[in-house]
């Protein structure tokens, strides 16, 4: 399926599952997964927010662990199962979602997608839930607004 | 009674109330969202006046020609405008109707009529939405993470745009080398403009790929010259200013016993999203979505810079990711209309990159305060005296004598842009927000010297000077009440008559169980302020550990905004400001070299984490028959000083230059 573009860069036909559902996107191979979502598929859920790695926005899960999408390229993702904040019928993150509503948890909610994906993850990881485990897990998610204590509550309520 | 500020250009019932859809009422309000819960609050006050269901009630999008113009969403004062507007507006509404219904009234001679400022409120005793927490209406949608920021607007044949940035501030572009560089098909166009420069795309990874090579290779004219972290004090002390005095009263003695200066550093908005605008022009027209928060001056200052008709430029405003301030969202606006005017009818989105946002949106003034005062022998202060410097907090779109949007200090017929102003002291001030202290003082003088030159651009962040202001006055409460040996909260008690403040104070006192026992190592610290002297009172007690760094352990609020509108939309609003207040006062510092801003990722611009938050408790005095206040902004200043404090008390350092990290705070012990 390869080939060469009349450039030097390698673009490529991908089949990805995403959301389960397979899907099609032709792309240069480095293209990190973030923009393949953003630019290519329209799930525009999973936020980009410094492209390094560095804040969480654009957390998703891949085989149900938590991965940056901003510094993971396309052609690592082969048949890995892909879910973003879009996926319905994640039942954790349903339950965290319905918890961040009834704690008003968020203000700008930017931050919120990658947080409820690594939630999610942290929530299946079966860990004890308590403030401290939740805090840890969220660590390398960064929230300007302030809203930490409700979020932290909220995925706590969720997991219990 | 006089018309709410925001109805004098905007006088008419339907400049506030649209009743065209059957059943349901638009609210027309000229100020936006950005993650404060303003639209909810808004809302509910539209809900109660009227008389109708919160669910019948939806916001129009603000958008120029059709919003009132409400210039700029900022410091706290949507509830006090827009909602004092539309509370006439609908209070109005709700007396002509009378018994008919709104909407048989706008199919038959309309509702273009004068708003009524005597038209009868309701009640508060009588209120069934308001002062009752309502859920956010913008919730639901950031959380499903459907379409809704302005990152997500997907138009048909939409480009994608990245900038290229010069290497440091003055620099400029000798050639971008483009030939060493094989353009993938996914390239559009690189957009030249003097020393602007953009990559346009068919996806972003393409652009920012280009851009990233583009860095590698162009050539740039660079200045040597421009701001250090080491040359940041000296620039404080010794930079030009103009010198106002803001309060003078007594006795003015130059020499005053007891001296103490107090700093804070440039500080980054680091907005989690990075800002983004689409323009597109059509023909003679030109459409912008932005985040801005003000699009009527921004469309003034883009039709400037254009030299055109601003009845050429349509803008749409659009949700960005949280907003705390000017950030870069009108440079954003600008560099998109630049970019898009070479792809005629096409919708061009620009996103800036994190190392765009961190390095070059506007920053928070670095400030500098001295304090002098002299005490009594009964422990009372006698004299006070608060000088403040530093650059102005407003380079707002069309505050200064030229445009002020970024690109056009970078494009070939732009120029640069100038030093910041402060707005006005009847909207609180900028350099001198808060500088005038609440506490009765016999002896008064208070000076503000906003610098004349501004090396690194400078405007508005949450609460503007108020974050150093109370930071200083209030630590240096407490350092004087060290030195008599008085209780920090007594002290201010004794030195404070406002009833109001008196509450706040004296209830933070009691959540936080004040004067308590606390193992070594461990310390409380109390701070207050009413922001601006006329919106939110809020004092606040941190509680702190301090081993190897300083770690806040709890925060107790007490917050008194007269009329609550949401109860838990304050709460998240206190809560909130506490908690960034937290971050800038213990982490947070831009750093330069040469004029370059090197702090512009997260690794060199670190800001709170979850691992490091306290537990926050709040508690609103409520006072349903006062004017409603913001409260956005008033938990900042407090905050900041009672961390402060709370070292003090907990290992007996007294840290004045923020932000308090391991270095600061080893270089203040005496």
């Amino acid at each position: 399926m390869t080939h060469l573009s009349t450039t030097l860069d390698y673009m490529a036909d991908f089949q990805i599952r995403v959301n389960n559902k397979v899907v099609d996107v032709d792309c240069d191979k480095n293209t990190p997964l973030l923009w393949v979502l953003r630019n290519h598929l329209n799930l525009t859920g999973t936020r980009f927010g410094c492209g390094t790695g560095l804040c969480g926005a654009c957390t998703v899960l891949i085989d149900g662990t938590p991965i940056h999408s901003c510094d993971t390229p396309i052609w690592a993702i082969g048949n890995k199962s892909v879910q973003t904040v879009e996926y319905e019928e994640n039942s954790t993150l349903q339950r965290i979602k319905s918890c961040m509503a009834s704690e008003q948890a968020g203000q700008c909610g930017f931050c919120l997608s990658g947080i409820m994906m690594r939630a999610t993850a942290h929530i299946d990881s079966l860990a004890t839930l308590d403030r401290s485990s939740i805090a840890d897990a969220l660590d390398g998610h960064l929230c300007r607004c302030g809203a930490h204590n409700r979020i932290i509550e909220a995925i706590r309520q969720a997991g219990s | 009674m006089v018309l709410p500020d925001s109805m004098v250009a905007a006088p008419l019932v339907s400049d506030w109330l649209d009743f065209s859809q059957p059943g349901m009422v638009g609210i027309k309000t000229g100020k936006v969202e950005f993650g404060q819960g303003i639209l909810t609050a808004l809302t509910q006050i539209v809900a109660e006046e009227l008389g109708v269901g919160f669910e019948k009630c939806f916001l129009v999008t603000a958008s120029t020609g059709i919003s009132p113009n409400e210039s700029f969403t900022a410091g706290s004062l949507s509830v006090q405008d827009s909602g004092s507007a539309l509370r006439v507006a609908s209070a109005t509404a709700r007396a002509h109707a009378g018994t008919n219904s709104y909407w048989d009234i706008e199919k038959g001679v309309g509702w273009a009529i004068p708003a009524n400022p005597d038209a009868i409120l309701k009640n508060p005793s009588d209120y069934s939405l308001v002062g009752l927490s309502r859920n956010r209406i913008d919730l639901d949608a950031k959380l499903k993470g459907i379409t809704h920021f302005i990152q997500d607007l997907r138009p048909d044949d939409l480009l994608y745009a990245r900038i290229l940035r010069p290497p440091n501030r003055g620099s400029t572009l000798v050639d971008l080398s483009l030939e060493k560089i094989t353009l993938s098909t996914e390239i559009e166009k690189v957009v030249v403009d003097g020393s602007f420069v953009a990559v346009v795309a068919k996806d972003e990874y393409s652009a920012q790929s280009l851009v990233t090579k583009l860095a590698q290779v162009a050539i740039w004219n660079q200045t040597p010259a421009g701001m250090n972290n080491a040359s940041l004090m000296n620039f404080l002390d010794s930079a030009l200013a103009e010198s106002k005095v803001l309060q003078e009263f007594g006795e003015n003695k130059t020499e005053l016993p007891h001296q103490a200066s107090y700093s804070r550093p440039y500080l980054s908005h680091a907005s989690i999203g990075t800002v983004t605008a689409v323009a597109q022009w059509i023909g003679e027209m030109i459409h912008i979505w932005t985040q801005s928060q003000g699009i009527y001056p921004l469309r003034a200052d883009i039709a400037r810079a254009l030299s055109i008709d601003p009845q050429r430029i349509f803008i749409t405003h659009v949700e960005g990711a949280g907003c705390y301030g000017h950030n870069g969202a009108d440079d954003a606006a600008f560099d998109a209309v630049l970019i898009a005017k070479h792809f005629p009818g096409r919708p061009v989105l620009v996103t800036w990159s994190r190392e765009d946002e961190l390095g070059w949106a506007p920053y928070g003034p670095a400030m500098k305060v001295h304090l002098a005062a002299q005490v009594d022998d009964s422990g009372e202060i006698t004299h006070w005296s608060h000088r403040v410097r530093g650059n102005g907090h407003s380079s707002r779109p069309s505050t200064l004598a030229s445009p002020s949007m970024l690109a056009y200090s970078h494009i070939e017929n732009g120029s640069a842009i100038l030093p910041a102003g402060d707005p006005p002291q009847p909207r609180g001030g900028g350099t001198g927000r808060n500088a005038i202290p609440l506490y009765d003082f016999k002896n008064s003088l208070i000076v503000e010297e906003r610098l004349s030159e501004m090396p690194i651009r400078t405007s508005a962040l949450r609460a503007l000077g108020a974050h150093l202001n109370v930071f200083a006055i209030e630590s240096f409460l407490d350092e004087l009440a060290s030195r008599t040996n008085q209780d920090p909260l007594e002290f201010r008690l004794r030195h404070l008559s406002d009833p109001r403040g008196r509450d706040v104070l004296t209830k933070v006192a009691e959540l936080s169980s004040w004067g308590k026992e606390l193992p070594e190592g461990t310390g409380q610290g109390i701070g207050f302020a009413r922001y601006k002297n006329k919106g939110a009172w809020c004092a606040v007690v941190a509680q702190v550990d301090v081993e190897e760094d300083v770690k806040v352990s709890h925060l107790w609020i007490a917050v008194d905004v007269g009329l609550v509108i949401n109860p838990d939309g304050v709460r998240n609003q206190i809560e909130g400001g506490a908690l960034q207040s937290l971050s800038w006062t213990l982490k947070e510092q831009v750093q330069f070299n040469d004029g370059a801003v090197t702090s512009n990722n997260w690794e060199d611009y670190p800001i709170l984490r979850f691992s490091e938050v306290p537990l926050v408790q709040t508690e609103i005095i409520s006072r349903p028959t006062t004017p409603a206040l913001g409260a956005g902004e008033a938990s900042i200043g407090p905050t900041a000083a009672a961390i402060a404090n709370a070292v003090n008390r907990a290992i007996n350092v007294r840290v004045r230059n923020m932000p308090l990290t391991v270095t600061n705070i080893m270089a203040s012990v005496e």
